[in-house]
């Protein structure tokens, strides 16, 4: 019963950082409809930069986030005007091959500058990395993990209240909404696009300093931190924000519960609970919509 | 106030606005009114903004706007209040009208004279617009409209859609907009509305202007005939 309830526990916890790492992902399928395939690689250049920070400065990528997170901002809004901007207006499948090759270029750039060899920004939090509480029932909690958790449910909260309660947040609903009727209302949807993109890449900076602090990466590990965030994305819903937190929960747990049962069953349990979500919605999506189709068909 | 002179716009290989012309000064009230593909909704987004001019001149106080973005019209003044309304679905009625303020200008409309003009928002003013009727969706367009202080307020087919009585409210809540001298170019397939709501009738016909004058200088059949291209009539001393 305790190694279920251990179980539990620390895929939750890991489901924290996948619904941080989903977050910026979320946000911008939710806001422009992009589906970033990039996503991974940004937050492997915002690993890299607190490593480099860390490394030559020795300063703590807590410290170090502070420099990173605007300097991601900026990387956002410039891929926004550059790259999000034009290829937008070429139809749903051209941001898709953009942000792909994006990935690609950012990956061999990383490989270009970096080498090979793997990094972890763990050396330089201390012991940080795996000091834990000891919980009754012999559950081991993470320090690391819990505030990588809090720090998630901290953001989505945050995000959440942007969105509800300022007027940047009403914009953006708006330019989400109908992007042409904003305009009529006097917003300038191209900016705000920009602010989103460069608060979704922000998010981005979060997930790499805590894929950095919790693990070990290397030029090529954006591809499996899209992976993740995608599943969790799909589980939880495209672009719902609380939807993120509960799909990254959901693939943690189902990571966590695959690897005990076989240690190759950690990455098969999450893609497996990916696949029979991503066809459940499929039909229910065609059960609703027959149905609609009946009620409107029906005489009277 | 607002100068239209020579303007086109074209949809593809269809030019639905073809060298129209007009002015209107302010405070006065200009009735668009035609057939449907005369070319009324394409002249108003293309003065708005959201469809660009082929060729012409916009003027706005004296400055050329052709070319300027939809949302730099709306901080000079310019608020198009759409056919098929365009509110926010997911947004509440006070969302949709702060939205509506995002341009900053300054001026008599706020939420609270928005909400005294058009009072059956109050009723409704925290629903999600996806859920209003035809009627509150509408009110809640031009509130939207007023929130952005508007100096030419353009209404695309205020009363298409929505039942007599919404039609009255909508009417009665235009009434005070035009008494307050807010400048209004209305799009309207309603003709008696037309006639007895606004200072000027402009009649288009396949993207060109076939009629103008007072409504007091025309009568209904006149602009039936123009409506359907029956003939061709410029009312004397109007610019077209």
């Amino acid at each position: 019963m305790t190694s279920w309830v251990n179980l539990l526990v620390q895929g939750a916890l890991l489901g924290g950082y996948y619904a941080l790492l989903a977050c910026g992902l979320s946000f911008l399928f939710g806001v422009m409809r992009i589906i970033n395939l990039a996503h991974g690689s940004l937050a492997v250049i915002a690993a890299y930069l607190l490593w480099v920070i860390a490394e030559r400065w020795d300063v703590s990528p807590f410290m170090g986030i502070l420099a990173v997170l605007p300097i991601m901002g900026a990387v956002g809004w410039v891929l926004h005007r550059t790259i999000f901007e034009r290829s937008l207006k070429g139809g749903a499948l051209i941001p898709v091959l953009s942000t792909f090759g994006l990935a690609t270029v950012t990956d061999n750039v990383l490989f270009q500058v970096f080498g090979a060899d793997t990094r972890s920004l763990a050396p330089y939090i201390d012991t940080f990395a795996y000091d834990s509480w000891h919980m009754p029932g012999d559950i081991y909690v993470g320090k690391l993990a819990a505030l990588v958790l809090l720090l998630a449910v901290l953001l989505l909260l945050g995000l959440h209240l942007l969105l509800a309660r300022t007027s940047l947040g009403r914009q953006i609903r708006a330019a989400a909404e109908d992007a042409d009727a904003a305009q009529l209302v006097g917003i300038n949807a191209s900016r705000i696009y920009a602010i989103a993109t460069a608060i979704a890449v922000m998010t981005v900076a979060l997930a790499g300093m805590s894929l950095g602090m919790r693990a070990i990466f290397d030029p090529y590990s954006g591809s499996q931190q899209l992976v993740f965030a995608f599943e969790s994305v799909v589980i939880g819903g495209a672009g719902s924000l609380w939807g993120t937190l509960v799909g990254g929960m959901i693939l943690g747990i189902s990571q966590s519960i695959g690897a005990q049962i076989s240690p190759q069953g950690f990455l098969i349990a999450g893609h497996v609970v990916f696949l029979v979500v991503l066809v459940a919605r499929i039909y229910a999506s065609d059960k609703v919509s027959s149905a609609l189709r009946k009620l409107r068909t029906q005489p009277g | 106030m607002l100068r239209i002179d020579r303007l086109r716009a074209v949809h593809g290989l269809l030019c639905a606005v073809r060298g129209v012309s007009f002015e209107i000064a302010e405070g006065q009230t200009l009735a668009l009114v035609g057939a449907n593909g005369a070319g009324k909704t394409t002249l108003l987004r293309t003065i708005a903004g959201v469809h660009p001019a082929a060729g012409g001149q916009i003027e706005f106080e004296g400055v050329d706007i052709t070319a300027m973005a939809p949302h730099r019209r709306v901080a000079e003044g310019i608020a198009l209040v759409p056919e098929g309304r365009r509110l926010f679905p997911g947004m509440t009625v006070e969302e949709n009208l702060l939205v509506g303020a995002t341009s900053g200008r300054k001026g008599p409309w706020n939420v609270e004279r928005v909400r005294a003009a058009l009072p059956q928002l109050s009723r409704i003013w925290k629903t999600k617009a996806t859920h209003l009727s035809g009627g509150e969706q509408q009110a809640t367009a031009i509130g939207r409209a007023l929130m952005a202080n508007p100096r030419v307020l353009l209404l695309d087919e205020v009363s298409l859609g929505l039942s007599p009585k919404a039609v009255d409210g909508v009417y009665h809540s235009l009434q005070s907009l035009k008494e307050a001298h807010t400048t209004i170019v209305l799009v309207e397939q309603d003709l008696n509305r037309s006639l007895a709501f606004a200072d000027r009738i402009i009649c288009m016909l396949e993207g060109k202007i076939v009629a103008a004058g007072r409504p007091a200088e025309m009568t209904r059949e006149q602009v039936m005939e123009h409506y359907f291209g029956a003939r061709q009539m410029t009312a004397a001393g109007e610019p077209t």
